[in-house]
């Protein structure tokens, strides 16, 4: 046992240092540097879902049934995960509204409902209570354990009033506009740590100080006849399957409609873009805070009797060991878990009873004269605080009268069913436009009585407060009523039962009712302004839908009284400058109406500033069919946008597309004028020689018979030279025009090489070429126009003979079967072709600038061997070292191949 | 629409996927006796499920668009 005063001691210094660390960052952020506008610190936040149910709770669930606990923290990952689509909608949605609680986010959807505003607060309070009592509970049992039991205290009692107190100084110091309230979620953020940090240690310490690790762990269970049970565990200690996914959609819900967890994922959170954080983060801080409760749980199996505390595990194993600092530590854990649970929910709650309960009743009741009061700061204070205190104490009333009867889980449970009748409304509200008030207001009314009968009275009857004969035979003895099995279905668990039922109530009665009657003005107003979006720009979204109008000066005064003269002075002075407006000349239209209703719903909640900003403007209602028009106008105009969009992405594209077609028009005008420059000059120079050589033999009769059979060698040469070119125009002009004929039939390539061997032998022979024939016995024809191909190898064989070096000159020639194809080599011992050539001899007139001894011809014939080539499904291409010759190649399909090309 | 971009899509799809594996028939499979490296099957099951699901969710949310 530890000193109780050492416990207190500890405790009070802890509650002193979040104090510290939440007026740090209150400061920080009125100097305008907040230190919460982190992802981690949001992520971290959000962990104020483990609270002193997860601490102690979690380990004695698993000591009762294995993995009993994990729903509640599998269920919210799998929300998460549906955050990006769920969560950003709603953050849009209350940043661009300026909500200020859940009730208030609810009430705002369907047309600023005072009266669901309240709906959703009381049964917030009353769900939320049973909760609240679980963290009492756990805090005062805790402290028992760690410091034996104060004679003649209710510890329970003090931890409540000391919790009250603490949140009082800690969360309605002063009134913040915006409802931010950072220090608080720098506090939590803190606690987080100091929990995880405090569980994984007793964890690794029970884990390897105590056993051996998880194998020796496990292996004792193993050994131990009466705990088997706990390793395969689903199906029968851990509930039926069906019992296990009620509680992972309970708890996919409660992560969501928790006050505390819509407090800080939603009115808290200052960026959008840190949920892309927390969505992978927060699941991970889940898992690490729930690796070692398996371990803890079979160690405090296996270490007590049988009937010990199994919720008290985590503190009586370091306590039985003597390790009374790590019980101190864990006992802080414990005390960081529910306090950050108590603070936030709490505060959550009382802007709700405040917002959405009182101010709008206080409001309506002329007997007060609210309206005439200068300043209702103080006021709007006052009802914070006495609700944090009443909150608590009704927490401990709830621990005194039924807290006793439960384990932890089980209180929390019944919470989280509460909250989970929050769903219908709220996630209808964001998707469906035809969700109404009046639908809302039957389903949140029937999914909360089915509730109260099978969950709370229930609670009550166990605890001795009602006759237990109500829960056992039905109320007045009728069975069909039983608590526990309604209408006679029995063989559920409890919550299963309960979510059954009140879902069914919930949702039935928000659908029914939502298409029977049809909605006001206002709430169709609002539906379209929630479940649209993302569809409308922000600032339009409200404006255009007021119309009336106040004196600018009513309006700032109405402000000032609830936020005070230089925070309302603020607020105009901003709308002013954001207008282009001087602040003095400002006038009360439409637009500034709306404007000071926005700003006062940052404080007192919408439905409570609707009121308030209706006794001042004298507003033109609109009717439900001018809303209608007007947000049909709004859609059309949005179509209309759409589909201009899409017309100037089109015009786009064909622009481009036409640019393109233009660009290659340009290229295709410049490649004919080279063409025509091209062949002019290659006709002039024949022509030349033989207009030269013509002149000389005119002028000279009396030439000598020699020079002059010299002479008309030339000519005749270079007339030779002419129609060869003029021959290749006109073939290529034709190939390009596709005018040319093509015969197609099946070629034997080696009768065609031997012809043309043959044809060329006398050429070779003159220049002392030796020349080399390698080809198979047999090889398949290919589909081609014999002469054309012959042309080809004609070409190519004149190629090699030309460059090889007259005298010792050796060409080769190839045949071989390659795949599909047949390739034929021709290769020559000549200067080679220089690299930087091997593409563009292939082009029209392009002759081999780098390889100057290559350079004669007329630059035509290897482009008409590859448009002969690829006309037939060939490839034709030179590989070559310079020096060392060169290797000419084309392959052709073979004729099946080309038939079967053909066929597909 | 914006709220069900291919981001959004991705993670509906991993909920589902959740869904899958930490429900009936599949936690059937894995409720049974023995161990792996000294651990239960099903809790080593949990442990490694849920991991994976994480990584996955980081995966898809701090992914480029």
């Amino acid at each position: 046992m530890l000193e109780g005063w050492i416990v207190v001691l500890a405790s009070f210094a802890y509650l002193g240092l979040l104090f510290a660390i939440a007026s740090y960052a209150d400061r920080r952020a009125d100097a305008g540097r907040s230190v919460i506008a982190s992802p981690y610190i949001y992520s971290l936040s959000l962990g104020v879902y483990a609270t002193a149910w997860t601490f102690y709770g979690s380990v004695g669930r698993a000591a009762e049934n294995g993995v009993g606990f994990l729903p509640i923290y599998i269920g919210p990952t799998l929300m998460i995960a549906l955050w990006w689509i769920v969560m950003r909608k709603i953050l849009r949605i209350s940043k661009q509204n300026r909500i200020t609680s859940l009730a208030d986010f609810i009430a705002s959807r369907y047309g600023k409902s005072a009266a669901l505003g309240g709906v959703v607060t009381v049964i917030a309070v009353i769900g939320i209570v049973p909760y609240i009592s679980l963290q009492l509970k756990a805090v005062s049992a805790s402290f028992t354990t760690i410091a034996g039991p104060v004679p003649g205290a209710d510890t329970a009692l003090w931890v409540a009033l000391i919790l009250a107190a603490f949140t009082i100084l800690f969360g309605t110091r002063h009134l913040d506009a915006s409802e931010h309230h950072e220090g608080m979620v720098a506090a939590i953020a803190f606690e987080s740590l100091v929990k995880l940090v405090a569980f994984l240690a007793v964890g690794a310490w029970v884990t390897w100080g105590l056993y051996h690790g998880f194998g020796d762990i496990f292996a004792r269970v193993d050994a131990t006849p009466d705990l088997h049970a706990m390793l395969a565990p689903l199906g029968s200690v851990a509930g039926d399957y069906s019992s296990w996914i009620w509680l992972t959609i309970l708890s996919m819900l409660a992560i969501m409609f928790l006050p505390r967890q819509f407090q800080v994922s939603v009115i808290e959170n200052k960026e959008e873009k840190h949920l892309r954080k927390a969505i992978w983060l927060f699941p991970l801080y889940m898992l690490a805070i729930n690796v070692f409760v398996l371990p803890i749980a079979f160690g405090g199996l296996l270490h007590f009797p049988r009937g010990a505390d199994t919720d008290a595990f985590v503190l009586t194993l370091p306590m039985a060991e003597k390790r009374e600092l790590l019980a101190l530590m864990v006992f802080i854990g414990g005390l960081s878990a529910a306090t950050g649970m108590v603070i936030v929910e709490t505060i959550a709650l009382s802007t709700m009873v405040c917002n959405d309960l009182v101010m709008p009743v206080l409001l309506r009741l002329r007997a007060l004269r609210l309206n005439e009061r200068r300043d209702l700061t103080g006021l709007l204070l006052g009802i914070r605080r006495g609700a944090i205190l009443l909150i608590l104490l009704l927490g401990y009333l709830y621990f005194r009268l039924a807290g006793e009867a439960y384990a932890l889980v089980s209180i929390g449970l019944i919470s989280f069913a509460a909250v989970a009748q929050f769903a219908p409304a709220a996630l209808g509200g964001i998707f469906w436009k035809g969700g109404t008030r009046r639908g809302a207001l039957v389903g949140l009314g029937g999914g909360f009585a089915v509730w109260f009968y099978t969950l709370l009275l229930p609670a009550f009857a166990r605890s001795g407060w009602l006759p237990i004969g109500f829960l056992e035979n039905g109320p007045f003895g009728i069975e069909l009523l039983k608590p526990l099995a309604l209408f006679g279905v029995a063989g559920l668990d409890q919550i299963t039962h309960a979510m059954i039922w009140s879902m069914l109530a919930n949702v039935g009665g928000y659908a029914a009712v939502s298409l029977l009657w049809a909605p006001s003005a206002e709430e169709h107003r609002q539906a379209s302004l929630f479940v649209d979006v993302f569809k409308r720009p922000a600032e339009a979204a409200g404006a255009r839908f007021w119309r009336g109008s106040a004196p600018a000066a009513e309006l700032y005064h109405l402000l000032a009284r609830f936020v005070g003269a230089p925070a309302a002075e603020e607020a105009f002075a901003a709308y002013a400058q954001a207008r282009g407006v001087e602040r003095a000349k400002l006038q009360g239209d439409a637009a500034l109406v709306h404007h000071t209703e926005k700003q006062l719903a940052g404080v007192i909640g919408a439905a409570s500033a609707h009121i308030m900003v209706a006794a001042v403007v004298k507003e033109e209602a609109l009717s439900l069919e001018e809303v209608r028009t007007m947000l049909d106008e709004a859609s059309q105009i949005i179509v209309y946008s759409h589909r201009l969009e899409q017309k100037s992405q089109e015009l786009e594209r064909a622009t481009q597309e036409l640019r393109a077609a233009n660009e290659r028009l340009t290229e295709l005008d410049r490649l004919k004028d080279e063409f025509v420059a091209m062949v002019s000059h290659e006709l002039r120079t024949p022509l030349t020689s033989i207009r030269a050589f013509s002149q000389i033999l005119y002028d000279n009769p009396d030439m000598a018979g020699e020079q002059r059979a010299q002479f008309l060698a030339i000519i005749t040469k270079e007339t030779h030279r002419l129609t060869r070119l003029i021959n290749q125009v006109l073939d290529l002009a034709r190939i390009e025009a596709g005018r040319a004929e093509w015969r197609v039939a099946g070629v034997d390539m080696r009768a065609l090489l031997a012809d043309a061997l043959a044809r060329m032998g006398q050429v070779f022979q003159e220049r002392g070429i030796a020349v080399r024939l390698e080809a198979p016995e047999r090889v398949p024809a290919v589909q081609a126009d014999v002469d054309r191909i012959f042309q080809v190898v004609l070409n190519l064989l004149s190629n090699a003979a030309k460059f090889c070096a007259p005298g010792r000159g050796q060409v080769e020639i190839a045949l071989a079967e390659e795949g599909r194809f047949l390739r034929v080599d021709v290769r020559d011992n000549g200067p080679g072709v220089d690299a930087r050539d091997r593409e563009i001899i292939f082009d029209k007139f392009r002759q081999a600038a780098h390889s100057p001894a290559l350079s004669q011809g007329s630059g035509l014939g290897l482009h008409i061997c590859r448009r002969i080539v690829e006309h037939f499904g060939g490839r034709i291409w030179v590989t070559s070292r310079a020096g060392e010759g060169s290797c000419f190649s084309f392959t052709l399909p073979r004729a099946g191949a080309a038939l079967s090309r053909q066929a597909a | 629409m914006e709220e069900f971009d291919v981001r959004g899509q991705r993670l509906a799809a991993l909920c589902l996927l959740g869904f899958l594996l930490f429900s009936y028939p599949l936690l059937a499979v894995f409720n049974v006796r023995g161990t792996v490296f000294g651990i239960p099957v099903l809790y080593a099951y949990f442990l490694i499920a849920w991991a994976a699901l994480i990584a996955l969710m980081a995966l898809v949310v701090e992914g480029r668009d």
